[in-house]
């Protein structure tokens, strides 16, 4: 399967197995989403429960909060990350607080789906990476995946979760692994080991990071595309260094990443997004904290720069193998 | 018309030191509308949206097709309900104003508006109110004690300490959680009536909010998703002519009616007088049978006057005519049912002096029942342990560790002795308050 085919097949079974379950969001039922990633769902299971909607974000997730007050588990999808600043006030002052400020007489189980990351041509309103403005925000949880595999076992689990759940979906990775090369042919996800996805139901934890090469010298920390853009950089660079894709960006698995950088002494995060108060901050300084009599080397990170998504500038503007080479070599300098 | 464009910045009729003028309050006389079936097209009953639903006349009889019909237990419990809510609101403030708690928030002048929509709901029906609509909690007969200690923020606060006062929910009682931000509960209502038709079920939801709020975008997102999905729901707005400082016109009310926004979504709008309990009542109970028969919602516009400041925190002197309240041409809600059942030989002055009298000693027996369990700043405290809880459904390693953290720093318990430990105390419940 591709990632938009894993995404299907996890809301599939999910509508099948709870009869909670409510998938909503613009374009998503009769015609399948702008990305396919509803596509049948409709046709299978209804209008009722894959429900069509206005074009207002703020009303998509203040419905489903209201649906899941009364006892629905919806899955909203916001059709670009870019989208979701209209329902910011829903999801940051009521869905992320709501069990904490009525001490847990009310929650609402909402899972929100939202295609994030650039590398598709799409400019500054198509192509943003808005995480780390989510993590910021107790009360919910934040979940990136890298590959179809993960993203259908952590979609389930995100839809089981009884904690609000932003799912950001990288969709440059939708069809195909990609390495940050964009004038190579595309690669599909079945000549990928994590492009093999079982039909049927399974469940990878929230909460729990995983190693996808293991190495001695030097961690990468990273998610979503930067997983596939770190591994052309590690072969790029010629050092022999362990990935950890982060997965899940709230809550974070401190341990999988320090227990790598304890190890390793050095340390490189990467991520899409902007770099001034980005998530990657957040990384070093929980690498910091725990890692620093261990650490060689200064931390480096590697980002988007500080500026919006440029069009016309893509490639200069996304962090590709070239730059992520350049900080573990820099890494790598002898203290 | 002028030559070039002119930034028009609405005037309220009356400032401090002005004469009270609310001529600009288009009021029908009493059993002047007429009652359309409930399944009639919104197109026609638009004349709702324009004139004003009121069955008590000037006589303080009940006139028209709008009256409900009600028996005279009814009103009188609906007078006691009224009445309650306001001798708990005058309690409330003095006890801010003694500084027993940090925040109030009055509901007088529009008591009918709370009081008289419960009643005429079901209590399966979903409440999603707004700040001033502790009647809905009053008629579904909420402890007192319990709103007393969520405004003292003590060891039986429903919220745990964690929302100023007066933010209440109640899940068995079906009364969802208050927001400081305004109108988010608004489309939630909807969502709530969405689902609730997905189920098959019979229930319905109401949302209340003041007419500033309609300006918000969740104004536009509620009635869009409402009327696109036909939800089951009863969405309100307390036209109560002032938001703080600014008068009803900053949130569009000098051309059109709020109830009249209703037609352009395609939804009937209905305008009541939001000081009449009985027309409150009858409209009510109109849009509710409307729901339950698959109509889809109501846009309700009460029109009625915030007689208090917006909260303890302003002096309405400072922006509008002291006396405003006086000349309110829709008179005190609380009068008005009283006269209407004197005028029905249902109720005496002594009658409701003696309630009056009974209903002041239950508050303050209530009132010193909540201080029993703490306040602010005396007696026994809420554990500032606790306020890592609920964050999510299970407590995450991170916030285990600054639980720890906090514990570690001596400020884990409460009340043994040490200034340090208070001190730190109050910084924690600041934090919990603050967060």
């Amino acid at each position: 399967m591709n990632m938009v085919q894993a995404l299907n097949s996890a809301m599939d079974i999910m509508l099948g197995r709870d009869p909670r379950v409510v998938i909503m969001g613009e374009d998503i039922g009769f015609f399948g989403g702008v990305f396919r990633c509803t596509d049948g769902l409709q046709r299978k299971y209804g209008e009722q429960r894959v429900l069509d909607t206005p074009i207002a974000e703020g009303g998509i997730v203040a419905a489903a909060i209201g649906m899941g007050v009364n006892g629905l588990k919806p899955v909203a999808e916001i059709q670009f990350a870019d989208y979701i600043y209209p329902a910011f006030d829903q999801v940051v002052s009521e869905l992320a607080r709501l069990r904490y400020r009525t001490a847990g007489e009310y929650s609402a189980a909402v899972t929100i789906r939202t295609p994030c990351g650039g590398g598709i041509r799409g400019g500054q309103t198509h192509s943003q990476s808005p995480e780390g403005i989510f993590t910021h925000v107790c009360g919910i949880k934040v979940v990136m995946p890298s590959n179809p595999y993960d993203a259908k076992g952590l979609l389930i689990s995100s839809i089981e979760d009884e904690d609000p759940v932003v799912f950001f979906e990288p969709k440059r990775i939708y069809n195909g692994p990609f390495d940050g090369d964009p004038n190579k042919p595309a690669v599909p996800w079945s000549s990928h080991p994590k492009g093999e996805v079982p039909g049927g139901y399974y469940t990878e934890p929230i909460g729990k990071a995983v190693i996808t090469r293991p190495g001695k010298d030097v961690t990468v920390l990273a998610y979503g595309t930067m997983v596939h853009v770190a591994e052309a950089a590690v072969r790029l660079a010629a050092v022999d260094a362990e990935i950890v894709d982060v997965r899940t960006l709230a809550p974070l698995d401190v341990d999988t990443l320090c227990t790598s950088v304890c190890k390793t002494g050095r340390c490189v995060v990467v991520h899409e997004a902007t770099r001034f108060s980005g998530y990657g901050a957040e990384l070093v300084a929980t690498v910091q904290e725990e890692c620093f009599w261990q650490l060689e080397a200064p931390i480096q990170r590697v980002t988007g720069w500080d500026t919006p998504y440029p069009h016309a500038f893509e490639w200069e503007y996304f962090p590709g193998p070239q730059r992520i080479a350049a900080a573990l070599q820099a890494a790598m300098q002898p203290a | 018309m002028t030559q070039r464009s002119r930034l028009h910045v609405p005037h309220p009729p009356a400032r401090p030191g002005d004469k009270p003028d609310f001529s600009y309050v288009q009021i029908s006389p009493a059993g002047a509308v007429p009652r359309p079936e409930v399944t009639a097209a919104p197109r026609e009953m638009e004349r709702l949206a324009v004139e004003m639903v009121r069955v008590l006349d000037e006589h303080h009889s009940a006139v028209g097709p709008w009256n409900p019909l009600l028996e005279p237990e009814d009103l009188q419990v609906g007078l006691r309900h009224m009445l309650l809510n306001r001798v708990f609101d005058e309690r409330m403030q003095r006890m801010q104003r003694q500084g027993r708690i940090s925040f109030y928030m009055k509901s007088t002048g529009e008591e009918a508006v709370s009081v008289a929509q419960a009643m005429a709901l079901q209590p399966g029906d979903m409440f999603f109110p707004s700040y001033r609509n502790q009647g809905l909690q009053i008629v579904r007969g909420r402890n007192l004690v319990d709103l007393m200690c969520q405004c003292l923020s003590n060891t039986h606060d429903m919220c745990k300490g964690r929302q100023m006062p007066i933010m209440y929910h109640w899940g068995r009682g079906n009364i969802f959680s208050i927001s400081g931000n305004l109108a988010t509960q608004f489309p939630q209502a909807v969502g709530w009536a969405m689902a609730a038709a997905l189920k098959g079920e019979d229930r319905i939801a109401a949302s209340w909010i003041g007419e500033g709020a309609s300006a918000e975008a969740d104004f536009h997102h509620a009635m869009t998703f409402a009327e696109v999905y036909k939800a089951p729901v009863i969405l309100n707005i307390v036209n109560n002519q002032w938001a703080i400082s600014t008068f009803q016109g900053f949130a569009g009310g000098e051309q059109r009616t709020f109830a009249a926004r209703g037609l352009g979504y395609g939804m009937p709008g209905i305008r009541v007088d939001g000081n009449d309990f009985l027309a409150i009542y009858a409209v009510t109970q109109w849009a509710a049978e409307r729901a339950r028969k698959s109509g889809g919602p109501t846009l309700i516009e009460l029109v009625t006057y915030r007689a208090g400041a917006h909260s303890t925190s302003d002096d309405p002197s400072r922006y509008r005519p002291r006396d405003e309240w006086k000349a309110w041409p829709l008179g005190d809600p609380i009068e008005r049912l009283r006269a209407h059942l004197i005028a029905l030989g249902e109720w005496s002055e002594e009658r409701h002096a003696a309630l009056e009298k009974e209903l002041e000693a239950h508050v303050s027996a209530c009132w010193k029942e909540a201080m029993s369990y703490g306040t602010l700043t005396e007696g026994p405290k809420l554990d500032p342990r606790t306020m890592f809880d609920d964050v999510y459904a299970k407590t995450p390693q991170h916030l285990l560790r600054q639980r720890a953290q906090l514990e570690s720093i001596g400020a884990a318990r409460p009340g043994d002795g040490s200034e340090d430990a208070e001190d730190l105390q109050r910084e924690a419940r600041f934090a919990a308050k603050e967060g």
